[in-house]
């Protein structure tokens, strides 16, 4: 798995709540999650990530279960989110869903182009490469289906 | 030798492996995702409807025409599949599933961060998203990776004014918010056996506070006899010796009552630093402090007095709220002034009935106090019962009494 898009910086701990609030869980309708992320950290984000690679700093998506944070993500056009580390739920809610997460630390400067290998096992940032925490087979399985839903479909 | 996580995980720490779950569990909020996920994976069928359960608590009762929309549908399914429902009214998941049903070895999968309470009854209890939650509907099984524990040493007993929750935002503070990632908490130590049910539940619940994957106890005495009540027998757990990739010591008597400062759960200070902050709203409840426990403790400290301020109390659960109303504990909880709630979430997530307006302050019982949690602009601070009570009658925090 392969990919690449511009840098956009975050700091730790960023949490599901100011991903995408509780005032806009209620509902299937995916555009409202991507047109309302990152509301209550900065308005001005959710413009920025179509294409993007979020860059963050440790224990990304901490807090509650709600898948709609990584669903908001991935529909708002984000290739992947890097991070030194991930809160769990929030990775399997990632993978689940299709949406690439890297564990790594590879520094960060907004608008610059990131790049990633996940089979190889690094990303590029600043044109410096780092190594990455390697996903589990399965976990590979998953993105490359697409998800679980169609990880599922095929294996039933 | 083992962790209770690896034992009944039944592989060493760091091993991915494959497990068929024994509950399950969605609420309204999550359970929709998980339909939709389900159907879309060619809704095939239902592993053992008898092990599922979705149990509405979230917004309890529909705030509006669309969630009532999400809620009918969900309702409509559930009842129709035979899986275990408890619809409005009937309390929180965490709550209801530590009512007589989960049992000491079990593993339990809730579509809700705050799963791991239940770890409390010695089960492996964890969140998982609404998308692995489908995948459980659809196979009864799940995959794990057994996590390394920490091992939180607790001694003593309790003093003074302190609950389990000042000990649970100790650790949580000297953790901090990602300390316990990808790790379970095993509480042990002597001190636990000084620990009712109600009390492990509070410590299990922070456990997601850290990052960590679960909470657990390892069922005693205590956790038999809980669960006896409810006609339902288990065995003990014996610890075994077992390496911990860190330890953490806590003097049960050397806690005493803190708050954590918003927006961070891991920023703790002791109550008499943060005494005088005036406050707009009082909140107890959660499935952190909504057991009767808690509510008897707040009506004992209220009982005959006024608050001062807008106080909102939610029984965790129909059972809760019945035992409070048989025994007079809701009668003294009212003639103080406050405002009963269905039981359920409340106000605790921000989506309905005491959301907070633009500058006000809420002192919470909750286990969350992240910016905008409660709503746009409004500040929470997390505290105990006692604290919640004592700042309730004077408006402003403040320390509680000796009881
Ligand atoms: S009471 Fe609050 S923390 Fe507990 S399950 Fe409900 S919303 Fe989540």
């Amino acid at each position: 798995m392969r990919g690449a898009g511009h840098a956009v910086c975050l700091g730790t701990d960023i949490d599901t709540d100011v991903i995408i609030a509780g005032r806009y869980l209620r509902t299937k309708d995916r555009s409202i999650w991507a047109a309302h992320v990152f509301e209550d950290l900065d308005p001005a984000l959710a413009p920025r990530l179509s294409g993007a690679v979020i860059v963050a700093g440790r224990n990304f998506g901490c807090g509650s279960s709600r898948e709609q944070a990584a669903i908001g993500l991935k529909e708002s056009g984000v290739v992947a989110v890097v991070a030194p580390s991930f809160a769990r739920i929030f990775f399997r809610n990632a993978i689940n869903i299709g949406l690439p997460l890297i564990e790594a630390d590879p520094g960060c400067l907004d608008g610059t182009t990131v790049r990633f290998d996940l089979e190889s096992g690094w990303v590029e940032s600043g044109g410096k490469r780092s190594p990455v925490r390697p996903l589990s087979p399965r976990m590979l399985d998953i993105l490359r289906a697409g998800g679980l839903v169609e990880y599922w479909k095929v294996k039933q | 030798m083992s962790t209770l996580s690896e034992r009944i995980l039944g592989a060493p720490a760091g091993e991915y492996v494959d497990r068929k779950v024994d509950r399950a569990y969605v609420h309204d909020g999550t359970g929709v995702l998980t339909l939709e996920a389900w159907k879309r994976m060619g809704s095939r069928g239902l592993c053992d409807p008898s092990c599922l359960s979705v149990i509405f608590d979230h917004i309890v009762p529909a705030n509006n025409s669309t969630t009532a929309t999400l809620q009918h549908e969900l309702r409509e399914f559930a009842t129709g599949s035979f899986l275990q429902f408890s619809d409005i009214g009937g309390g929180i998941c965490h709550q209801c599933m530590s009512e007589g049903v989960v049992l000491p070895g079990e593993v339990v999968v809730g579509a809700d961060s705050h799963s791991c309470t239940l770890g409390a009854f010695g089960a492996f209890a964890t969140g998982v998203g609404a998308t692995d939650m489908a995948a459980i509907w659809l196979t009864g099984e799940t995959w794990f990776r057994v996590p390394e524990s920490i091992g939180i040493h607790l001694d003593g007993t309790l003093t003074g004014a302190a609950e389990a929750k000042d000990v649970a935002l100790s650790y949580v503070s000297r953790l901090g918010m990602d300390g316990g990632s990808y790790h379970a908490l095993e509480f042990i130590g002597k001190g636990t056996r000084n620990l009712t049910m109600d009390e492990r539940l509070v410590l299990c619940n922070l456990a997601v506070e850290t990052g960590a994957k679960a909470g657990i106890f390892y069922a005693d005495r205590v956790t038999t006899e809980y669960l006896a009540r409810y006609d339902r027998s288990a065995g003990q757990q014996v610890q075994e010796p077992c390496e911990y990739v860190q330890e953490l010591e806590i003097d049960l008597a050397g806690i005493e009552p803190l708050v954590a400062v918003p927006p961070r759960v891991d920023t703790t200070k002791p109550v008499h630093d943060l005494a005088g902050i005036p406050v707009d709203q009082v909140f107890v409840g959660t499935c952190t402090n909504g057991r009767y426990s808690d509510l008897a403790r707040f009506a004992r400290i209220v009982r005959g007095k006024k608050v001062a301020v807008r106080t909102i109390v939610v029984p965790a659960s129909r059972e809760v709220l019945g035992e409070a109303a048989r025994t007079g504990v809701l009668a003294d909880i009212i003639a103080a002034g406050c405002t009963i709630g269905t039981p359920g979430c409340g106000p605790c997530l921000g989506a309905h009935m005491g959301v907070l307006g633009e500058g006000e302050v809420c002192l919470s019982t909750a286990n969350r106090n992240f910016k905008n949690r409660m709503g746009i602009g409004g500040d929470i601070y997390l505290a105990s019962v006692a604290t919640a009570a004592a700042t309730a009658l004077e408006g402003e925090i403040t320390e509680p009494g000796v009881p």
